[in-house]
C-alpha cells in the first residue's frame, strides 16, 4: 500500500491591506484561511496608506499564521512547503510576508515558493470548482488589476488584454468618492445601483484600436466627473443611484464584451473571474447572461476568495510546488512583478 | 546561553551569533543590495560556517528601532518568523543603545546619531558604569532616551554635558560640520568606522543584559519602535489640530 503523501502548503499574503495565512491540502482543499482586514484603519484616509498597512502587517503576521495552523488542526511540522506572495503589490507590505515566510522556511528547512498575487487570484477558482482545469480564460478584476488571461496549463499564463490606465476597481473607488460614497467604492456602488437606472446616462465604452482585448477606464471616470460637474454648473440635482448604475453598466459591458469576444475567438468554453470586482453582483449577472447565450461555462469564487486571501496563494503555491518551483533565501518583494514572470 | 542577533535598521545588514562570553560569528555588509536580499542568505552562511544548530539558540535579538521603517520591518519580520518557527523569545534592543555598545567601556558620554531626514536626527545619550554583574562588565546608563530632534537641539543639550562626548552612527558624516561649529572649544570626537555603524555583535552584547533581567518579548507581540508616526497619520493629526483651533 503506497498512498501518496498529502501536500500541505502554509501560505502567507500581505500585498495590500489584508494580512492573511492559510493551510491548503493538495492544492484544492482549504483547511484554514485566516484574514485580518485593516479596512477600518484606512477608511479614515480614503484609501490604503502603505506605511500604515506595513505597520499593521508586522503587528498581526504571527498571530494570523498561528491561527491558520490552529484552525487547520496541524502543526508547522506537518507542513510540506511555505508559499508567499512576493508581488505585485505595495513593496513595504509585501516585504513583511516575504521576510516572515523566508524566516520560517529557513528555520524549518522546508521549501519556499514565491507566488504571483494575480496567479493566486486566478487559482482561487480551483478551490470551489473541483471540475475546473486548464485550459480556460480568466478575467482578473480588482482594485489594482484588470487582466484578461489565457490559462493554458497549471502555472502557465498568457495575457490577452490589460488595462491601459486605471484598474476597474480603481475606477469604482474614484467614482464612489466623487459621488460621496466613500471607500471602498466597489461594494457601495454595487449596492446603490440597485436603486438606479443603468440606462439613465450614457457613458463611453472605450475600445483600443491595436488590441481589442485591452481596457481603458480613465476616460469613463473622466466622463462621470464631467457629468457631475456639468450638473452642478447647471444647478441640476444629481441622481446618485442613476450615476452609479450607469457607470457600473458601462464597466460591466466592456468587461463582458471583451471576455466573450476572446472566448469565441479562441473557441474555449470555460471562463473564470477573479479578484475583488469579481464579487460585484451586476458583473456576475451580466457575465452569466452572456455566457449562457454562448454556451460558455462560467466560474467565479465565493466573495471570501475574491478578496485578497492566503488560501488562493496556497493553491497557486501547490501547483508551483508540483512543478518544482523553489525560491531562494534572497527572495525579494517585487512590487511591479508581471504575470507569467519569475 | 546563545543569542542570535539581527540588525537591519540602517544601511548595514548584520548578523551575529554569540555566547555570553564569546562572539561566535558576526557578518556585516554595508552595500547597496536591499536587506531583503542579504539578511537571510547571510544568516544561512553563518549557520553553515559555524555548524549552528538553530535549536540551540536561546533567544533572538533584534535591533528594534528607530531607523529606516522598511529596514526595521525586514529585520522584525525575520526575527518574528524565526521566533515563531523555533519557539524562542525575542529581545528588543533599542538601535541607539546597540550603537552605544559599539563603544562599551568608554568613560565618555556616547551620543549615537542617525540621520532621520526632515532636518532631524534619531539620537540618545548613554554612559557606561563599571558593573561586574553585567555581561559586558559595564552597565549602560541612559542620559537621554531615544528621540527624534533637530541636530541643533542635540548640540545644545550636549554643551551642558560634563563628560567628554563621543558621537557614533550614520548621522556623523552628515552633521559633523554643524556639530563642530556648535561645539567649537568643547571636547568631542567621532567614533572610527569599526565603531560608527550598526553591528549585530553590539546588539547581541546589549541583548545579554536584557535577557538576564528577564526582558524578553514573545515573537508574536514584538514590533519595531519607529519613534515616528507615518506621514498620513501626522498630516491627519495636524489637520485635526488646525480644525480644532480654527
Amino acid at each position: 500500500m503506497s498512498e501518496e503523501k498529502d501536500v500541505l502548503i502554509l501560505s502567507i499574503e500581505s500585498s495590500c491591506d489584508e494580512t492573511s495565512a492559510a493551510v491548503v491540502k493538495n492544492g484544492r482543499q482549504v483547511l484554514s484561511n485566516v484574514i485580518h482586514s485593516q479596512i477600518d484603519l484606512h477608511t479614515l484616509y480614503g484609501g490604503v496608506v502603505p506605511e500604515i498597512a506595513s505597520r499593521q502587517h508586522i503587528e498581526k503576521v504571527n498571530q494570523v499564521i498561528r491561527k491558520a495552523l490552529l484552525e487547520a488542526g496541524v502543526t508547522l511540522d506537518d507542513i510540506t512547503a511555505i508559499a508567499v506572495t512576493y508581488g505585485p503589490g505595495l513593496v513595504g507590505a509585501l516585504l513583511v510576508g516575504v521576510s516572515a515566510a523566508k524566516a520560517i522556511a529557513f528555520a524549518t528547512g522546508k521549501p519556499l515558493i514565491g507566488v504571483h498575487h494575480i496567479e493566486g487570484h486566478i487559482c482561487a477558482n480551483y478551490i470551489e470548482n473541483k471540475d475546473l482545469e486548464p485550459p480556460f480564460h480568466c478575467l482578473v478584476v480588482s482594485g489594482g488589476h484588470t487582466h484578461l488571461v489565457y490559462v493554458s496549463d497549471y502555472g502557465s499564463y498568457e495575457i490577452l488584454g490589460r488595462t491601459r490606465d486605471d484598474a476597474a476597481g480603481e475606477a469604482f473607488d474614484k467614482v464612489a468618492r466623487a459621488i460621496g460614497l466613500g471607500y471602498p467604492g466597489g461594494p457601495k456602488i454595487d449596492k446603490l445601483s440597485d436603486e438606479g437606472n443603468p440606462e439613465a446616462i450614457v457613458f463611453p465604452r472605450a475600445k483600443m484600436a491595436d488590441n481589442e482585448y485591452d481596457f481603458s477606464f480613465s476616460g469613463l471616470k473622466s466622463a462621470v466627473l464631467n457629468y457631475l460637474n456639468s450638473c452642478q454648473m447647471a444647478g441640476q440635482e444629481i441622481n446618485r443611484a442613476d450615476v452609479a448604475a450607469s457607470f457600473q453598466k458601462a464597466v460591466t459591458d466592456v468587461l463582458t464584451d471583451h471576455s466573450i469576444n476572446a472566448m469565441k475567438r479562441m473557441g474555449l468554453d470555460k471562463l473564470a473571474m477573479a479578484g475583488g470586482v469579481a464579487s460585484n453582483r451586476h458583473l456576475r449577472a451580466s457575465m452569466k447572461k452572456a455566457c449562457d447565450e454562448n454556451n460558455i461555462k462560467l466560474y467565479y469564487p465565493s466573495p471570501i476568495y475574491c478578496t485578497d486571501n492566503a488560501a488562493m496563494i496556497g493553491v497557486a503555491g501547490y501547483y508551483e510546488y508540483i512543478k518544482g518551483t523553489r525560491s531562494g533565501y534572497d527572495l525579494n518583494a517585487m512590487p511591479g512583478l508581471k504575470l507569467g514572470e519569475r | 546561553m546563545k543569542i542570535l542577533a539581527i540588525e537591519s535598521s540602517g544601511l548595514t545588514a548584520s548578523i551575529a551569533v554569540a555566547d555570553r562570553d564569546r562572539l561566535i560569528a558576526e557578518y556585516t555588509i554595508d552595500y547597496k543590495k536591499t536587506h531583503s536580499q542579504t539578511l537571510l542568505p547571510m544568516l544561512d552562511e553563518v549557520r553553515k560556517m559555524t555548524e549552528l544548530d538553530l535549536d540551540t539558540v536561546d533567544a533572538i535579538a533584534i535591533s528594534n528601532g528607530p531607523g529606516s521603517f522598511t529596514g526595521l520591518r525586514i529585520g522584525a519580520a525575520t526575527a518574528k518568523g524565526l521566533g515563531f518557527a523555533l519557539d524562542k523569545p525575542l529581545i528588543e534592543v533599542p538601535t541607539l543603545e546597540a550603537l552605544a555598545y559599539n563603544l562599551v567601556g568608554t568613560d565618555k558620554a556616547v551620543f549615537p546619531i542617525m540621520d532621520a531626514r526632515r532636518n532631524q536626527v534619531y539620537t540618545a545619550g548613554y554612559t557606561f558604569v563599571r558593573n561586574e554583574n553585567e555581561p559586558s562588565g559595564y552597565e549602560c546608563v541612559t542620559l537621554l532616551a531615544p528621540t527624534a530632534i533637530a541636530i541643533e537641539e542635540l548640540a545644545d543639550m550636549v554643551s551642558g554635558e560634563d563628560r567628554e562626548v563621543v558621537f557614533t552612527g550614520d548621522g556623523c558624516p552628515v552633521y559633523k560640520d554643524v556639530l563642530d561649529r556648535m561645539l567649537s572649544g568643547r571636547a568631542h570626537s567621532y567614533a572610527p568606522f569599526t565603531q560608527s555603524r550598526q553591528r549585530a555583535g553590539s546588539v547581541a552584547l546589549a541583548a545579554f543584559s536584557y535577557f538576564e533581567k528577564g526582558l524578553t518579548v514573545s515573537a508574536d507581540d514584538s514590533h519595531p519602535e519607529y519613534l515616528r508616526l507615518s506621514q498620513a497619520e501626522r498630516e491627519l493629526m495636524e489637520k485635526k489640530k488646525a480644525d480644532g483651533e480654527g
